[in-house]
């Protein structure tokens, strides 16, 4: 039985709580990276802010071709940075070569 | 094209022609792989991305409501009443073999049965804004724990197409034309030797003719 989880600074992600997601808040990309790879073993979806997606990419990666955990980035309270959408955008680039659903 | 280092010998014309059969054989369930996966790939990631857009606006939407609870309660309020929360979620996953590539899917179970408790605090203290965004939250949890079914799909999916899109790429522009070049090569030099082989016969019966009889044949 997996668990669901979210790393992010805790204005963001404060209200998934209530939703039964466990919280992990911080901002500091080495303590979420370290936190990333802890929640890795029994989480199956990892939400984290597009702040810190940003900055552990390389953390990401490494999980990307594993069937879990699946690590998705959201906006978190200071605004859409776009990343989500491009990390949808290079897998299109992945599988067709250039990104044909760009609009 | 290089020709294969390997001898020009009928041995080896049988097994290449065995071995250019079945890459041939290969390359046309590869290419046939790749094209339904890429079928349903563009089907998948059409819906991650209709999927993404509403969710990253219900978070906007749901951070704004944050907002404002915040601003008519103190952070120790707001922190205090989260802190112990009545719901939890535990996810179920069973994996989905599509064309050889294993997506996950997930299946949410909650802790408490009735899926409307969701305030973990008493009324008394809090603001209805608080509710308000704490509703919102919950109820976009479903289509978060979608698309993180769907944005992962589509990453398994685009890396096993990449690799099927090189296999037959490296099939039908290496190997087939490799093989192809080698066994025409050997098929060409078996013939040469054959000739060769004939010529010489000719020549020395020609040979031993005139030192028997002193005859010439031309």
């Amino acid at each position: 039985m997996y668990k669901i989880g979210v790393i992010g600074d805790s204005d963001s992600i404060f209200g998934f709580a209530s939703a039964g997601v466990s919280v992990y808040p911080t901002e500091d990309t080495v303590e979420a990276g370290r936190l990333l790879k802890q929640l890795a073993e029994d989480h199956a979806v990892i939400f984290i802010t597009e702040k810190l997606a940003s900055a552990l990419d390389k953390e990401i990666s490494h999980y990307s071709s594993q069937t879990v955990p699946a690590i998705i980035p959201i906006p978190g309270i200071n605004g859409n940075t776009g990343i989500g959408m491009q990390s949808v955008s290079r897998s299109v680039e992945k599988a067709v070569g250039s990104d044909i659903l760009a609009d | 094209m290089a020709v294969l280092n390997v001898n020009p010998t009928r041995m080896e014309l049988t097994n290449l022609k065995r071995k250019l059969i079945t890459a041939r054989r290969g390359h046309k369930l590869l290419k046939d792989k790749r094209d339904e996966l890429m079928r349903r790939f563009m089907d998948l990631v059409r819906e991650n991305k209709e999927l993404r857009k509403k969710v990253e606006a219900s978070i906007a939407e749901a951070n704004k409501h944050m907002a404002v609870a915040r601003s008519v309660m103190s952070d120790a309020d707001i922190t205090s009443a989260l802190m112990m929360p009545m719901q939890e979620i535990s996810i179920d996953i069973s994996e989905k073999n599509v064309m050889s590539v294993l997506i996950p899917e997930f299946k949410t179970q909650l802790k408490t049965a009735d899926d409307a408790d969701i305030y973990p605090y008493g009324f008394a203290f809090t603001s209805t804004e608080l509710d308000g965004a704490v509703k919102f939250i919950s109820d976009i949890l479903p289509d978060l724990i979608k698309l993180a079914e769907t944005e992962k799909s589509c990453q398994l999916m685009a890396a096993e197409i990449e690799k099927t899109r090189r296999r037959v790429n490296a099939l039908e522009h290496v190997m087939i034309p490799q093989y192809e070049e080698t066994i025409k090569y050997i098929s060409m030099k078996l013939d040469e030797n054959e000739r060769s082989a004939t010529t010489r016969i000719m020549k020395v019966k020609d040979m031993m003719l005139n030192r028997a009889h002193h005859y010439d044949q031309t």
